[in-house]
């Protein structure tokens, strides 16, 4: 059997084969994605994120034994940061998610960022696919510990699910743009410590000034490390799924983040083209030096490289 | 090579120590490598359906609490039971000399005990992965 019919079979090895291939972008993998794009769509994707620390991992450990007591088949890919220095990365999420490493219908893949800033890799969209086709029904994807901005999630999961914890600020951080206003569903963990009310209020207060919302997000307090409350959390995430689907509004969502994709990944093969340009005869090397003994500007730099690559395509 | 090496550091068994571990999944990282570190008291069964999901070139197992004559060729046996032949197994750890060669045998293919510099294991994964 070649990889491809051994995916769709619900082998796990050729699965894991082609997340690698991916990563390291293979264009077999790609090409492999083309063919069997068919069959995705059946996976419904929900993103985890929040700040590090904030027991992400424990969480999707908690979250994915609830939905295999409904029979569910679960991927989770778990993303860790690379090292901007040396490429290499620690993967430690699977540390909270032990129990599941032998449950037969559960996924879990560690990717690190690999360069990419917005708390999930580049090969995460991929890979998402590639859990699709293998027959995955839910797919948690485990962000990055994010700070404030850090939002590329929302253009890939069909519900955001926010991880905030109990005294990380006063209540400015809860009206703040940015990471606040992506979720769907707020879980405030490690509800033990006190503060969580609290933080409960600073969330429900902010989103009390959202004006006609015809979803609002929930507040659900929970302890993941106690297992506690991850019942009603379950709940609200499927009903979130619910809303979106009576509404038409999943439809929405992902055909604007199939937008987005796609305006990605040409950015992606055209930042390349650049780059490559730019290498050319040592050319950014000369326009930098340009730069700084004044012969030249950034701006009129960029242009020349623009022109460059505008010249070979007409 | 361009992709970064994927390395499973996993304990084993039930020994609580796991500075070593994490010094050599340290010092791995600084080389370039991914490093999936797995946490304490594994068991081969989970080392090896980690190994698999994570398609990792190595699996590096480190133990101190003297059962490593029992789990490392577990978990070489599972994996040949598995069909897997293009992993990397190597092992570290307190293990007396006259152990290293039935280890050998059994199918880990290096061991590196107390003292060893992490230069030397990082040389060594470049030079003997498998693919």
């Amino acid at each position: 059997m070649n990889i491809k019919e051994r995916l769709l079979n619900g082998d796990k090895r050729a699965c894991a084969r082609l997340i690698t291939m991916l990563e390291n972008d293979d264009e077999k993998a790609i090409s492999i994605i083309k063919e069997l794009y068919k069959y995705t769509g059946n996976a419904y994707v929900i993103g985890i994120t929040g700040a590090p620390g904030s027991g992400k991992s424990t969480l999707t450990d908690k979250l994915a034994k609830e939905f295999r007591k409904k029979g569910k088949k679960i991927g989770i890919l778990a993303v860790d940061p690379t090292s901007p220095f040396t490429g290499g990365a620690i993967l430690g999420d699977r540390i909270r998610m032990n129990d599941l490493t032998l449950d037969k219908g559960i996924f879990i893949r560690s990717m690190g960022t690999r360069g990419s800033l917005g708390g999930i890799s580049k090969a995460t969209w991929g890979a998402v696919k590639i859990l699709d086709i293998f027959g995955m029904d839910y797919i948690f994807i485990e962000t990055v510990g994010v700070g404030q901005s850090e939002v590329d999630i929302v253009k890939l999961a069909d519900t955001v699910l926010m991880v905030m914890v109990p005294n990380l600020g006063d209540d400015i951080q809860a009206i703040k743009a940015g990471i606040m206003e992506i979720a769907d569903v707020f879980a405030v963990n490690k509800a033990d410590l006190d503060g969580a009310d609290k933080t409960k209020l600073e969330i429900e207060m902010n989103l009390d000034l959202n004006q006609q919302m015809d979803y609002r997000p929930p507040v659900v307090k929970v302890s993941a490390s106690r297992n506690e409350n991850i019942g009603e959390l379950v709940e609200k995430l499927i009903e979130h799924r619910k809303y979106l689907e009576e509404t038409g509004k999943l439809q929405e969502r992902r055909k604007e983040n199939a937008k987005l994709e796609i305006i990605k990944l040409a950015e992606e093969e055209l930042l390349n083209l650049i780059i490559n340009k730019s290498l050319e005869d040592n050319l950014l090397d000369n326009l930098a030096e340009g730069i700084l003994s004044k012969e030249v500007d950034p701006y009129t730099a960029k242009d020349r490289i623009i022109n460059l690559i505008n010249q070979r395509r007409g | 090579m361009d992709r970064p090496i994927r390395v499973l550091v996993a304990k084993p068994g039930l020994d609580g120590h796991d500075r070593g571990a994490k010094v050599i999944a340290r010092a791995l990282r600084d080389a370039g490598m991914e490093v999936i570190y797995t946490g304490l008291r594994q068991t081969p069964e989970q080392i090896v359906q980690t190994a698999i999901q994570e398609d990792v070139d190595v699996i590096g197992l480190s133990i101190l609490s003297g059962a490593h004559n029992h789990l490392f060729p577990k978990v070489v046996k599972l994996l040949k039971e598995e069909g897997i032949d293009d992993v990397l197994v190597i092992g570290g750890g307190v293990i007396p000399d006259e152990d290293i060669p039935k280890l050998k045998e059994a199918g880990i293919e290096a061991i590196f005990t107390p003292g060893t510099s992490t230069k030397d294991v990082i040389e060594y994964i470049k030079d003997n992965i498998k693919r």
